[in-house]
Parts: structure tokens; C-alpha cells; sequence
């Protein structure tokens, strides 16, 4: 069997901005997610699973987007392996 | 079409005469300059940090004038964004849009200020004399986009 053709883990390079930077103490890290398909949804809930200031900043109704390679998507959009998945606090330039 | 993210401060005369530079049909230039004040909710401001998403920010900026070409009859539009440190006074953002006619190149340089308020990932960071602290997101700005997503007559 081939392994490269049957994957088992994604692993998605996270993004922490501004914010959420100081909160976590990091500007990101590689996530490995333990399922072959996953969304933005799936990786917030692994995250915020770590608890401390993951659970608080990342919590329901908290007012985080998500950017994939450098666009904003929903909850519901799949993430790919490698791919950059950033954790933007409400922005406030101009 | 231009868009620029840089920490050096920018001439504004210099931009409006490269953007209007050999194109006689154009009738009206409007700008729109942010600036650093030296208060914000109840405390005074000494110094302000600019952070931005490299990468991203030069897209969304992008995505935001295309839009605004698209909507409304302009013919060219800047925005220059500044990141870093800056003080009171400072210019943080121009907008400029050239057209043939004051109206599209108004409502065009509101909505491009309006969108950039809401979906450009920059964040400001505020020293005041009680610490640093980041500056909130304002409800005000959400609706003045909303007002664009529901406005047909444009």
C-alpha cells in the first residue's frame, strides 16, 4: 500500500495575529489534526480543547475570523494539508 | 490601481499629481486621510503600533478597490496604508479616487475607507499612560459597510 495516497492526519500551519498573539504567547505553530478531512470548525475545536486562554479566546461568540491562505472563509470551509490557517481578532486600522 | 503598506509617511500632493499624471479626463479627485489623535475612549494616547497579516493585507486591499472599480464609474483609486510605530498628528491611511464627476469618486472613496475599516487585517496598539493596550473594534464601523450592503441605488 501506498501511504502517501491514503493520509490519515492534516497537518495545518496556524496563524496567531495581533491579539491573540500575546494571548497565546505565539505568533504559530504547525497543528496536526488527527482525521484526513477537516474544516476551519475542526480546528478551532482542537485548539480551544487545550484550554486556558485557547478555551476564553477562542470560545463561542467570541469574535474570531478565519483566513485560509490569506482569504477570509466560514466555519464550515475544509482545510488542505500545508495550508495557512490564520486567527484574526476584529481588525481596527484605517 | 495601486495599493501600499509601508512605514514611511507619505506626500499627499505627490500621490494625487502620479494618480491624475497624463489622464485629462479627469474631472474630480477625492481623498480621504486618516490621522493618529492623541485620545481615545477616555485616555490619552502617546504613541500608537500598527500591525498587519504581510500577505494578506495587500489581497484584501486589493479585493476592496476592485470592488469599488466595479460599483462605481471611477477611473483610477490609491490606498496607502501605513504600519509601525506612530504618534499623534501622524497620517496612518490616504485614499484618493480620480473620476470624471464629484459623485462616483465620492461615494467610491467612502466605500473603499468603509470596507478597509472592516476587512483589512490591521490592528492598532495604544500606548497610554496606564500601559499598552489594543484598541477595540467600533459597532459604528460595521454599520457604516452594512450600509453599502443594503444600499441598491449605487
Amino acid at each position: 500500500m501506498n501511504d502517501t495516497a491514503i493520509r490519515h492526519t492534516l497537518t495545518v500551519n496556524v496563524v496567531y495575529l495581533a491579539r491573540l498573539r500575546e494571548a497565546f504567547g505565539s505568533a504559530g505553530e504547525p497543528l496536526q489534526l488527527a482525521t484526513a478531512t477537516a474544516t476551519v470548525n475542526d480546528v478551532l475545536t482542537a485548539l480551544a480543547s487545550r484550554g486556558g486562554a485557547f478555551a476564553t479566546e477562542l470560545a463561542a461568540g467570541r469574535a474570531v475570523r478565519v483566513a485560509v491562505n490569506h482569504t477570509l472563509v466560514s466555519r464550515e470551509a475544509r482545510v488542505q494539508q500545508g495550508d495557512e490557517v490564520a486567527l484574526l481578532p476584529p481588525v481596527t486600522g484605517g | 490601481m495601486a495599493v501600499r503598506v509601508q512605514t514611511t509617511d507619505f506626500d499627499v500632493a505627490q500621490e494625487i499629481a502620479a494618480l491624475r499624471e497624463s489622464n485629462p479626463r479627469v474631472g474630480a479627485v477625492v481623498t480621504f486621510i486618516g490621522t493618529v489623535r492623541d485620545v481615545n475612549a477616555d485616555a490619552q494616547v502617546l504613541q500608537m503600533t500598527l500591525e498587519h497579516y504581510p500577505g494578506m493585507t495587500e489581497k484584501a486591499l486589493d479585493a476592496i478597490v476592485v470592488q469599488a472599480r466595479q460599483r462605481f464609474d471611477i477611473y483610477d483609486a490609491l490606498v496607502i496604508h501605513r504600519v509601525g510605530e506612530l504618534r499623534p498628528t501622524d497620517q496612518i491611511v490616504l485614499v484618493a479616487v480620480t473620476g470624471a464627476h464629484r459623485g462616483a469618486a465620492f461615494d467610491a472613496c467612502r466605500f473603499i475607507i468603509d470596507y478597509l475599516k472592516t476587512e483589512a487585517p490591521f490592528w492598532k496598539k495604544e500606548q497610554t499612560p496606564e500601559g499598552a493596550r489594543w484598541v477595540d473594534a467600533r459597532t459604528t464601523d460595521d454599520e457604516a459597510v452594512a450600509r453599502w450592503k443594503t444600499d441598491t441605488t449605487t
